[in-house]
């Protein structure tokens, strides 16, 4: 699930990157460290615990066991 | 019966048509709940789920993480194809409608100042790379001391080679994003990817998040290509949702 790096020009025709194409790490420098966040009468919000780093631990041994496996 | 929270993805000031199929987290139903002027774009989920002690399980769950980020992303994209968004990070579920209507009203002219700044605007991913492994300068080789001396001599030598490349590509970084930022009205570094999780084996000098304005789209992607052709390695995500311009912090209690 990697994003290619086509020309500007060409992605710029395309419009956008269809989701699948959107590298899950991307996506989660954008959704774990952007975005609004809310504090206050919540129920969860992920400022509250340190999930980054749980997330970003995840990512390292999965690509780990890929490697392994290849 | 479970307990239900409201799982909230977005903001808007205007309601967005045609978002009546979409589906959200764990295949729920997308909502909106209007206030004030403004919208919110929620799910109701189960805390079985969506509870902090099942997510501090599921967060661990890659599986559970990319199809929860993909879902929640596929709702902003959705909206943001539609009208100004203001996406809301990943996992901020509320106890009920009522406490998402109470930020509404709290919080109002924070949502619109971002959603103003954002309007009109989209945001791009560029990510640089150098190859830190790549031969430095020549060595040279001290002829007075002991092997002991030479040993240390060589190994501060190689020392500052490394320390030199890494302050070349850290100048070079910085120079990019100068030049990136030029034709943007805003700007981001996000922290460099970790080589395990970019997937490359050059070390990321860059990844940066720009704001820019729809009309100089085709003047930021000619810059980005302007940087490819001096021969820096580059890879070009988006257009996002402004994801990294709307990280205002607001407090539901405020």
């Amino acid at each position: 699930m990697t994003v290619e790096a086509p020309r500007g020009a060409a992605l710029a025709e395309q419009g956008r990157l269809p989701a699948e194409r959107v590298a899950l790490v991307d996506l989660l420098d954008r959704l774990l460290a952007g975005g609004v966040v809310v504090s206050g009468d919540l129920v969860l919000s992920i400022a509250d615990i340190d999930l980054v780093r749980i997330s970003l631990r995840v990512l390292i041994m999965s690509v780990r066991e890929n490697l392994g496996e290849a | 019966m479970t307990d239900t929270g409201t799982y909230l993805y977005a903001v808007t000031s205007a309601p967005s048509p045609g978002i009546e199929d979409l589906r959200g987290v764990a295949g729920t139903p997308v909502r909106t709940i209007p206030c004030e002027g403004l919208v919110a774009y929620v799910s109701t989920v189960s805390l079985d789920d969506f509870g902090a002690e099942p997510l501090r399980r599921s967060m661990e769950d890659l599986d559970w993480l990319g199809e929860t980020a993909g879902a929640h992303h596929h709702v902003v994209e959705e909206v943001a194809d539609r009208t100004p968004v203001a996406p809301v990070r990943l996992v901020t579920v509320y106890r009920g409608d009522e406490q998402v209507k109470d930020l509404l009203r709290n919080r109002h002219d924070d949502f619109v100042d971002v959603l103003s700044t954002v309007t009109g605007r989209r945001e791009w991913g560029v990510k640089a790379y150098v190859d830190l492994s790549a031969p430095g300068p020549a060595q040279t080789a001290p002829s007075l001391g002991g092997p002991g001396t030479a040993y240390l001599k060589r190994r501060q030598a190689g020392l500052r080679s490394r320390e030199e490349a890494w302050r070349q590509a850290a100048m070079q970084a910085e120079r990019l994003h100068e030049t990136l930022s030029s034709v943007a009205v805003a700007s981001h570094r996000h922290r460099a990817q970790d080589p395990e999780l970019s997937g490359r084996t050059e070390a990321m000098l860059l990844n940066g998040a720009y704001l820019v304005e729809s009309t100089r789209d085709d003047e930021f992607l000619k810059t980005v290509d302007d940087l490819r052709d001096r021969g820096v390695e580059i890879e070009l995500t988006g257009p996002w949702a402004p994801y990294s311009f709307t990280d205002l912090e607001v407090r539901g209690d405020g």
